[in-house]
Order: C-alpha cells, then structure tokens, then sequence
C-alpha cells in the first residue's frame, strides 16, 4: 500500500472553534495540523493592533492554542502548518519558542518562519515603477486611496511552506500565505512533487480548499439533511494523501458531524468563482475535472484533478481606511409589530433628515420580515409576534455617524409603542477598513520572500 | 396539451441544496442536485435569465457555471452584498444566505419528477 500523509484541519479562520485543535491532535492518527487564521479583512485588524504595540499584529489565540497541544505535537512527531503570523509573523514565531521552552521542549522546536509578503513599506517604490495596482473590481488605481493604506500584503503561495518544512521546520508560520498553500506546502515536502506538476499541484490545491474552512466540509453549516447531523462534536475535516494526487477526506473515529458527498460537494461550491480557473499562486485548478466517491462510512474519495500552470501575477489584498458605520436596532411587539417597526424607521428617518445629516447609505431591514431573503420572502404573516428594526448608516465622515447613534434610545420614549429590546445601550461607531484587490508581477515579490528556521 | 398543463412548478428546495459566499460585492452560490437525475432538469430550467429575474432589483448582473461532474450549478449574483465586505450595511453582508434564496426559487417539472421530488424529506 502506497503511503499515505494526514492533513488535518483546526481552524477554519481566526475565532474558530478552539477546542478543535486539541481534538485533531488527540482523536487519532494525524501527520500535519493545518490552521488557517486570515480573512480579507483580518490582516488590517492585525495592522492596526501593531501599530499601537510593535509585538502584536499576529493571531493572538494561536500562542495558548499551541501551549495546549504543543506537547503532544513533539511527542507524536505532528507538523503545524499556520498563517497565524498575520503582519508579525516573527512576533508570532517567537512567541511560539518562548512557549516552547516554558514547556520543557527545548531542542524539540523548530519554528519555520515565512515573511516578505508584506509590501506596505514598498508600496511606494511599487508605484513609482510603474505597479499601478489597480482595484480588481472597480479599475481604480491605488494612488486615489495611498494615503489611507493600512495594509498591503501579497498572497504566497506554497513554496516556502515546503521549504521551511524541507529544513527541518515542524512548526510553520506565515503571513499572508494561501489558505491552500498550507495543505500544499506539507505534501510538496512530503511527497517531492515537483512546482510545475500541474496536476499534483492543483490536487494539493482542492485537498486544502476541501479543509481549509474547517468542519465546513464535515457536516458544519451543511444544508442538506441537516437535521440528522450531530454537531455537539464535530468532527473537524483530515485529508489522507497520497503521492498520485488522490485523497480521501475523512475525520476522526468517534466525532459528530458528517463526511459524505453532500457535506464535501457543499465546500467545494463554497466562495467559488468560475469553476475552471480557480488562480492561486501555486497554480490553477480546474474544479470541473473532480471525481468524488463515497468509501466508507465519513470517507469521500476525491481524484481526476486536472491543473493548468501558474500565472505570472501575484495576488495583493490591500486594506485602506474608508470611513464609519453603525447600526442601530429596536425590537417591536405584537400586535401590528410590522407595521410599528416601518412607523418607527418613517420617524427616525424623517429626524436625521431634519438634523441635516448625510449619509452615504442608510439601509433599513426588518428581521424576521426581510433581513435576509429581501423582497422574496414575500408579505409577512399579520400576526407577527416581533419585528427587529434594524437600521445602518455609512458616511466618510465619523459626526453624522455619531449623531445617528444618539437618535435610536429615543425612539423608545418618543416613538411608536411596544417597543423593547435596547439593552446593549448605544450603538456602536464603527471604522471601515475597506479591501482592495490587485495583481503584481510575480517577479516583485518572490525575491522578497525569506524562510528562516528558528529552534527553541 | 399546452406546456403548462404537463408540468408543475416546484420551488428548487425540492430538487437541490445550496451553499453560498462571497467574493467582494459579488455573492456566488452553488446549486447541488439532490438526486442526479434532477441536474439535467436544474441545467435546463435554472437558467441565468430566470436566475437574473428571480433575484430583480436585488443583484446588478448574472453569470452562471456548470459542474457536471458534482452535479452543481455556480451562480455568480454581482452587486449583491451592498458593497460587500465590510462597506456592506447588510445583515447578511457575507452573502452566506443568499443559498435559501435561491432554493425559493419555482421551476416547472413534469409531473411525476414533482411527485418524486416532493415525496423526498428535506
């Protein structure tokens, strides 16, 4: 029998479940624990806490997650394999060997850190070249936003995942590396596939995007027969490879959730784009070519996969300040809720209206009428039992914001009547930190990236 | 016999699940047969025209994608989350529920396929 590498998921993204982790390292047999930390947004949340603290700007839960399973890591010989460094990732790597040696483990630890995927004091230097990184989706050139840039990061892929593991590394920590690139980088070590394997390279690819989000695949948030999963235990997603690109996603014995077509076919829809073309830096996958078959109780086989190779361009996620929001709500009871709920936006509306205030937006719902589904849901019952007004303004300056925060407690001594359901005070001012897609030339960053191996 | 009176309208509930997400202000959702003999019907019938009506005043454009070998359809519904991400004021900012939306959506099959699709617990 060929042999067979076990990736296992632990964290979906940066709030995940925390018990997760310590179940895959303890539930059974796993080679790799795999733990993705970043969204869009989040490495401009890691921005913003590291300018007021030059040691923060990593994922902070990630350093006592790691005191919890370190230990059994070491002793069982189990690689990590996380982009928790977020905008430090040396913080965060040493943060990690400082937990190591409080443990004892001295010697044992061996913190592959990758870094070069931050360009925010390049950007400059970039744009003068001539790198107009444009917006993805609107066309506008960085230079209309450069002065409210709070981040800029380019995605890796995972090349340098695999070579702080060829160098002894069996903690890895990045920065903005692919969710994917954290699957693909352990078995491009593992199994020696080569960078321009297409096919391999695609395959590693849909094996870290099947777990990428966690028990999303293993019967979290699944629709179909929803009522039959148990979840008090979820069972988080391992992905058993082999060195011909085939893998089997399955779970540890003993665990809720569910591993079945439904629950992986539901992943694999999940974020996608045209199906064909699914870019990372690593290569491009094409998601038509997937073969699944059921083996065994929560076991999917996945083959078939086909890929195309890499492009020359590298993917950048740039965060840039863009100005306030709030959101405000009042709940409205029975009898009329509805009806009391529209009376009250008409009140409040008609206020900021008379106080001259402007805004970008305002947005109205009503939840438990139309929050989610809109015009769709259709007319509501008339005997509603309560409708949750829920109100949000935008503006780019933060005084109209402000001022509508003042305007929602009234409403319950000066507004329409059976009203309740205001006792989080105050509603919130919130800053935007908007996102901004763009490309780079390969070649801009990839000199840039460096792998340094650390020991404890 | 006209068309209409061969056939039946059922919501896709009956026929598919669905997942969906996000990418910027474009929300995409994947369409997944509950039996594969009901994805030649979702091919036909849940075209991006019908999709682009269903979802009128809601979303600004419609791209759609087939996934024969997951028996899936792929949505793509631009303009929908408000600005998305974070500039969004939606509840549903992430588009992760525009899924059921869609499964709402009334399609017409012939009668047997409806009775066979109906008798299914969902």
């Amino acid at each position: 029998m060929s042999r067979v590498v076990r990736i296992a998921a632990g964290q979906g993204f940066w709030g995940d479940w925390p018990e997760a982790p310590v179940r895959q390292v303890k539930g059974g047999p796993i080679d790799y624990l795999m733990m993705d930390y970043l969204a869009e947004v989040t490495m401009s949340i890691m921005q913003k806490q590291k300018s007021r603290d030059p040691k923060a700007g990593y994922a902070r839960d990630f350093v006592p997650l790691m005191e919890r399973i370190l230990p059994d890591v070491v002793a069982k010989g189990i690689r990590v394999t996380s982009n928790a460094g977020g905008v430090n990732p040396r913080g965060c790597a040493e943060a990690i060997l400082e937990v190591a040696r409080k443990l004892g483990l001295k010697g044992k630890v061996r913190v592959g850190l990758v870094s070069g995927d931050d360009i925010l004091a390049r950007l400059d230097e970039l744009i003068a070249k001539g790198h107009a990184l444009t917006d993805m989706d609107t066309g506008r050139p960085l230079s209309d936003v450069r002065d409210r840039v709070l981040s800029a990061n380019a995605y890796l892929g995972m090349a340098p995942v695999a070579e702080a593991l060829d160098r002894g590394a069996n903690v890895v920590v990045t920065g903005r590396v692919t969710d994917t690139g954290l699957t693909l980088g352990p078995l491009v070590h593992e199994f020696g596939w080569k960078h321009e394997d297409w096919d391999l390279i695609a395959a590693g690819t849909i094996a870290g995007h099947i777990i990428e989000c966690g028990a999303q695949s293993s019967g979290g948030n699944l629709l179909r027969d929803w009522r039959k999963v148990k979840l008090e235990n979820p069972g988080f997603p391992i992905a058993e490879a082999q060195a011909d690109g085939t893998f089997v996603i399955t779970k540890h014995p003993g665990t809720g959730g569910v591993v079945n077509l439904p629950s992986v076919t539901e992943q694999l829809v999940y974020e996608m784009g045209d199906p064909r073309n699914y870019i990372t830096p690593d290569g491009i996958a094409d998601f038509t070519t997937i073969q699944l078959r059921p083996a065994g109780r929560n076991r999917v086989a996945v083959s078939g996969i086909r890929g195309y190779p890499r492009t020359d361009k590298l993917k950048v996620s740039i965060a840039y300040f863009y100005g306030y929001k709030a959101v405000g709500t009042l709940v409205y009871a029975w009898p009329d809720a509805y009806d009391k709920a529209k009376r009250a936006d008409h009140v409040l509306r008609a206020r900021l209206h008379d106080l001259g205030l402007e805004f970008e937006e305002i947005l109205t719902e009503f939840v438990g009428v139309d929050a989610t589904h809109g015009r769709l849901a259709g007319p509501p019952s008339p005997d509603l039992a309560e409708v949750q007004l829920r109100v949000g303004v935008r503006a780019r300056e933060k005084a109209p914001v402000e001022r509508f925060t003042r305007e929602i407690a009234p409403l319950v001594l000066t507004g329409p009547p059976s009203v309740t359901g205001f006792a989080g005070g105050r509603p919130a001012v919130e800053e935007i930190v908007a996102y901004w897609p763009a490309l780079i030339d390969r070649n801009q960053i990839e000199p840039h990236v460096k792998v340094d191996v650390l020991e404890a | 016999m006209s068309p209409a009176k061969r056939t039946r309208l059922i919501q896709l509930r009956y026929l598919a699940h669905a997942r969906s997400g996000d990418k910027g202000d474009t929300a995409n959702v994947g369409l997944i047969a509950l039996a594969p003999e009901f994805y030649p019907i979702l091919v036909k019938e849940v075209t991006r025209t019908r999709v682009a009506r269903h979802f009128r005043g809601m979303v600004s454009g419609v791209d759609r994608f087939e996934l024969p070998n997951l028996n899936a359809l792929n949505f793509l519904l631009h303009g929908a989350l408000d600005g998305g991400g974070t500039i969004s004021l939606k509840t549903d900012a992430q588009g992760k529920v525009y899924s059921t939306a869609l499964l709402r959506m009334e399609i017409p099959v012939a009668p047997a396929v409806a009775r066979t699709a109906l008798a299914r617990k969902s």
